[in-house]
């Protein structure tokens, strides 16, 4: 059990903490402790879960992205586009055809960092100017609201009327971010792909003695965050029911420091899914709290970056410290 | 002479050859394609345009140096711009003097300097990440800016700020006027004094510059503090410009900054980089805004093609870095 | 005197390459070189840092690839040039220097990390990868928790690890990069009696490196290169140190202690019963004006750590530091300075220099104050300081702003002497001076350090290379397990009983 929590401390400490506010926020607040209200969580979060865990895979293979959110902008705008001009499509053409622009915008990232050399962050930095200019120039910033009937309307998996009339509700984005989620955890956990990936964002020139092909680490890792990107950006389009360029512009941000905050590092080799999904969680409850608390919803993004703040403050000073004995036992 | 000579060659430096050949380009392509180009209106236009950026920059230069980054700098100009409003709605609103305008820049420097401060403080003492750290003090004080604000704007200022935004001596404007002693500011900061010399050490290689005997903790603190201090006066001017404040504002430039300095030759993971260059850059970045506008083009796409600006210029060095080991190969 | 062996009638060579050029940026790192392994054979690779050691094992190994015209003949095979995989997949294996290890990882999966391989992706098989560590780990008579990720373990584990790992996979040859140069003798000891099991299990071993001491006695053969070239092949049999590095530098020394009696000097720094828990306990010596005290141990005896508490880089816990008779309580290493002590770091390379920046900046980095004029850091004064430095220590450098990892180490060396020496110390501490620096460049070195001294510098000399400090320092401190456990005068007693002690 020892060698578990000292392996997940990341995860176990967000874990704590996510407990604890839940239970502040059960005591508080009547409606937080219900099963409809962990439902609407979820079903808000789906995206930047879906986000997330395509930017954990690159930050594993020691690469950051700053493109990822408005690459899905982009996706979604061309992918409503191109469904439209073949006459509206279905869920099938439109998650290809998402899939497949979104793999494209994350290669052309992976190409300009393995193949000319450009470190991740200015490489991404440099087409996420691109992709948002460009998308703004050529929209003109015009919204789309005239989507295919089957992108807008929700699609419920499961509900079900609770005793007091409230209804619990499961829609299509929790089981696509259940899938991608899942999708995830196999690829960087269970295959050697994955493995792969950890080793190289680990120890880069360790990996090239071992003949590992580096530039398909890039294109893989950039290709599955673009993967996800393309995904997020049609269930963000179908949960908002509308395509706006700039609906997701600064959101790779707001990801970024949900996966740190869930124990992913900079630089490459560390992180799991749990820790990102809960990295995400914890700052979806915490808005979600607030808001059944009735606290001002312009105090929100105040509190969360001082909870964030002191988070990082902590994590980087005193588990170790607090918790001495997790360093002895493996020091024997 | 020759020591002049010496003197011009090290302020140019070959560093100065990626924002230099964009500058040429960029005045060749569009005295060609807009005969409208080479007059005053553009540069006027460039000239009013480069103060917010600039100094903003400026701010993001200092952390990049060292290796790390400022993601806060747009809010922290923000909160700054409120501080300034704030206290001169309490002295008269539009009725306030000078005196409090000017009480109310120094207790906004001063708070640009205390978000500094704090990120200074976290990144020194804890080693915690500076894209990190920056971040959450971005999503703070950006929530803290909201909140105070309700999302809305803030006006209703003297009159006398007006020429601080738009006026100009001897033809030349105040904004760029304080842009450039800011960039003299920083260039002596960093090639003449200690805390410019520890910025570029830490930036190699912070624990070989403790062991040399560097102040390392003290040098990140008081870096992120002038970082922030930047902004705040990025912030005045921002006030100064439009007339208000409103929490948001700039927001789209952060990404800008960090492009402008890497266009400018700043090393991606500090320790190299120099100022001029990099208010080159910021020249060559607006000049193209303007020429694009000329030509009937908007802000979004300037945007794009400072992005494909960023990576030509890296792919040059790419090309040439190549260019120079089959060269040598052959000799 | 030992001749190369000619081409002989022995067994059939596993690996023998013939041919092997290299160019790097225009500079030739291998030229026509030859080499041969027998099967089982444990074989020695010399050089000094630079002679191409490291460049012919990764083509060995097929990370580099070697210009057209090279044979490669392993196993019954004639290759054009290796690939990892194919090395890899042909049973040769690499310790690396720096060990390429995966520190994230678990136990288990680096040492089990080839089974991760492949271009496409398969399921990973962890029940398997565990076998196949605790099997590995047991052929070395080595526990480890397998399910711990490696950054928990200390680096003479790591090195088990990666040897654990060489050995999954049907070895027919494994090299060893540095394998010594973390370890401490007992844990060399062990690292010998495995490879003599491999060696008689049929695995052929070869040793990198360019410190033989160890290793010389169990190898049979050794190949010689000095700058990318093969000198030649030598039976080990007879072979001493000194002729090895003759071969290596093409040169000959002649060393002589250099110890006098500096007895009627002043007392500059004296230590008493200093402590510090776990690192080092009740350390009390003096050294005096113009005199250098050698300090010498293994690994983890605690000499870098007395070094860095008179530093101020880590406060003592007990005892009393005086300088030129004043107690003394450093709180940072800024305050050391400002007092006159002076520290060379034992890691050059990431410690002691900031090795992208400039030689001029890494010069004056600690005596800033002296090149201000007007509160402002002048150009002008730092390029004449830098040039009188230069000129002073004899360093051979382009221009004053190249980056200083464009240098030789022994250049490098001296540039790190220099920034001490332009902060006006009283006291120099010498950490391992001559590691990554050339042997023949070694020399260099410790003429600086003796002039110093004579001209009145009080010199602290650390090194676990034993004959550096009895050579070179006027009284030789031995330290075992955070103790002083002996002193010797060099005039007195021979390198052959300071020996015995360390490595007792």
């Amino acid at each position: 059990m020892r060698k578990i929590i000292q392996s997940h401390a990341t995860e176990f400490a967000l874990l704590a903490v996510i407990l604890l506010i839940s239970l502040f926020l059960s005591l508080a607040t009547e409606r937080f402790f219900t099963l409809g209200n962990a439902f609407d969580l979820l079903n808000t979060s789906s995206v930047n879960i879906i986000f997330a865990v395509g930017l954990l895979v690159v930050l594993i293979a020691g690469g950051i992205d700053i493109s990822f959110a408005v690459a899905a902008s982009v996706v979604q705008y061309v992918a409503a586009l191109l469904l439209e001009s073949i006459g509206g499509g279905g869920w099938i053409s439109g998650l290809v055809i998402a899939a497949v622009l979104g793999v494209s915008l994350g290669a052309i990232n992976a190409l300009l960092i393995h193949r000319f050399k450009i470190i991740s962050i200015v490489a991404t930095i440099a087409t996420f100017n691109i992709y948002f200019g460009l998308l703004m120039f050529f929209t003109r910033g015009v919204s789309i609201y005239n989507l295919p009937d089957w992108l807008t309307s929700r699609v419920i998996l499961f509900e079900h009327e609770m005793a007091d009339g409230s209804w619990v509700e499961i829609t299509l984005p929790v089981l696509v971010m259940v899938v991608c989620v899942i999708a995830t955890w196999v690829l960087i956990t269970r295959t050697t792909t994955g493995r792969q990936l950890y080793a190289f964002g680990d120890n880069p020139e360790g990996a090239r003695r071992f003949g590992i092909n580096v530039g398909a680490m890039q294109f893989i890792a950039f290709g599955w965050l673009g993967l996800m990107a393309g995904i997020a950006g049609l269930i963000q389009a179908h949960y908002a029911q509308e395509v706006v360029p700039n609906a997701l512009y600064g959101r790779e941000l707001d990801v970024l420091a949900a996966v740190v905050l869930g124990g992913a590092r900079l630089g490459g080799g560390k992180g799991t899914v749990l820790g990102c999904v809960l990295g995400v969680l914890m700052i979806s409850i915490t808005q979600n709290g607030l808001n059944l608390m009735g606290v001002s919803p312009f105090a929100f993004k105040m509190i969360i970056g001082a909870i964030i703040l002191v988070a990082i403050t902590l994590s980087n000073t005193s588990i170790e410290r607090l918790l001495p004995f997790m360093r002895e036992g493996a020091r024997r | 002479m020759r020591s002049f000579l010496n003197r011009v060659s090290h302020w140019v430096g070959p560093d100065i050859a990626g924002p230099g050949a964009a500058f040429i380009a960029v005045m060749i392509v569009f005295s060609i394609g807009s005969p409208q180009f080479l007059t005053g209106a553009t540069f006027g236009s460039v000239a009013f345009q480069l103060p917010e950026l600039g100094l903003l920059t400026l701010a993001m230069l200092l952390p990049i140096l060292t290796g790390g980054l400022n993601l806060a700098i747009t809010f922290t100009a923000n909160i700054a711009g409120l501080t300034v409003a704030w206290y001169l709605q309490k002295n008269g609103g539009v009725d306030a003097g000078p005196g409090a305008f000017l009480i109310g820049s120094l207790l906004a420097i001063g708070v640009g300097a205390l978000s500094g401060l704090l990120m200074g403080l976290v990144i020194a003492y804890t080693k915690a990440h500076p894209i990190l750290v920056s971040l959450s003090m971005m999503i703070f004080l950006r929530g803290l800016g909201e909140f105070l604000t309700r999302g809305g704007d803030v006006s209703g200022f003297p009159a006398f700020l007006q020429p601080i935004g738009h006026g100009s001596i001897l033809g030349v404007p105040i904004p760029l006027l304080i842009l450039i002693a800011c960039v003299l500011l920083w260039h002596v900061l960093l090639t003449r004094t200690k805390l410019g010399f520890g910025t570029y050490m830490i930036g190699s290689n912070i624990e070989a510059a403790r062991y040399s005997g560097i102040n390392t903790r003290k040098v990140l603190v008081l870096v992120y503090m002038l970082s922030g201090a930047m902004c705040a006066i990025a912030g005045i001017i921002m006030l100064a410009r439009f007339n208000s404040v409103r929490v948001g504002h700039g927001e789209s430039y952060l990404l800008i900054t960090v492009l402008a300095c890497f266009l400018g030759g700043v090393n991606p993971f500090g320790g190299f980089g120099r100022v001029i260059p990099v208010f080159l850059a910021l020249v060559v970045l607006q000049l193209l805004s303007s020429g694009l506008n000329l030509m009937g083009a908007n802000q979004h796409l300037a945007t794009a093609v400072w992005g494909i600006l960023l990576i030509a210029v890296m792919l040059l060095r790419w090309a040439s870095s190549h260019f120079k080991i089959f060269k040598r190969k052959k000799g | 005197m030992t001749e190369p062996s000619g081409a002989h009638a022995g067994p059939r060579p596993l690996l023998s390459l013939r041919n092997i050029n290299m160019t790097f940026g225009g500079v030739k790192a291998l030229k026509n070189v030859s080499f041969d392994v027998l099967p089982g054979e444990v074989h020695c690779l010399a050089g000094e840092n630079g002679s191409g050691k490291s460049t012919l094992i990764k083509i060995i190994t097929g990370v580099y690839r070697p210009e057209p015209g090279a044979v490669i003949d392993y196993d019954g095979q004639t290759y054009a040039q290796m690939s990892p995989v194919t090395a890899q997949n042909g049973g040769i294996q690499v310790i690396w220097q720096d060990l390429a290890l995966f520190p994230e990882m678990t136990v288990a999966e680096n040492i089990a990390f080839q089974t991760l391989l492949g271009r496409w992706p398969r399921f990973v098989n962890y029940g398997h990868m565990r076998e196949i560590a605790i099997r590995a780990l047991k052929k070395l008579g080595v526990t480890l928790d397998v399910d711990l990720p490696l950054k928990d373990f200390p680096i003479a584990q790591r090195q088990i690890v990666a040897i654990a790992r060489a050995l999954v996979g049907e070895a027919k040859i494994v090299f060893m990069d540095e394998p010594t140069a973390s370890l401490t003798q007992s844990e060399t000891d062990h690292l010998l009696e495995i490879v003599r099991t491999l060696s008689t299990s049929g695995v052929a071993v070869v040793f990198v490196s360019h410190r033989l001491a160890e290793v010389l006695e169990i190898s049979s053969r050794l190949t010689v290169l000095r700058d990318g070239a093969l000198v030649g092949v030598y039976p080990t049999e007879g072979l001493t140190q000194s002729r090895i590095t003759e071969l290596m530098t093409g040169r000959t020394f002649d060393q002589h202690v250099r110890a006098k009696t500096r007895d009627a000097n002043p007392v500059v720094l004296e230590v008493k019963n200093l402590t510090r828990p776990g690192q080092f306990e009740d350390v009390s010596f003096t050294v005096r004006k113009g005199e250098t005290l050698g300090i010498t141990g293994l690994l983890g005896a605690g000499r870098t750590e007395i070094a860095l508490s008179l530093f101020g880089m880590s406060k003592p816990q007990s005892g009393e530091i005086f300088l030129d008779g004043k107690p003394v309580r450093f709180s940072s290493n800024r305050e050391a300075i400002e007092a006159g002590v002076a520290y060379l770091s034992e890691d050059r390379l990431s410690l002691g220099l900031i090795q992208p920046q400039s030689i001029a900046d890494n010069l004056v980095i600690a005596s800033l104050d002296g090149i201000r004029s007007g509160g402002l850091l002048s150009d002008e004064r730092k390029q004449r300081l830098v040039a009188q430095w230069i000129a002073d220590l004899g360093v051979k450098i382009g221009k004053q702003t190249d980056a200083i990892s464009t240098l030789s180490g022994g250049n490098q060396q001296r540039i790190a002497i220099a920034k001490w020496l332009a902060t006006d110390p009283k006291l120099l501490i010498l950490d391992a001076p001559t590691v990554g620096v050339d042997v023949g460049a070694r020399a260099g070195i410790f003429e600086i350090v003796a002039k110093l001294a004579e001209s009145g510098l009080a010199i602290i000399l650390i090194s676990d290379e034993v004959p550096e400090v009895y050579f070179n320092a006027d009284r030789v401190l031995h330290m075992a397990g955070g103790r002083i456990s002996g002193a010797f005068d060099p005039r007195q007693c021979t390198l052959k009983d300071i020996e015995a002690a360390v490595y007792a």
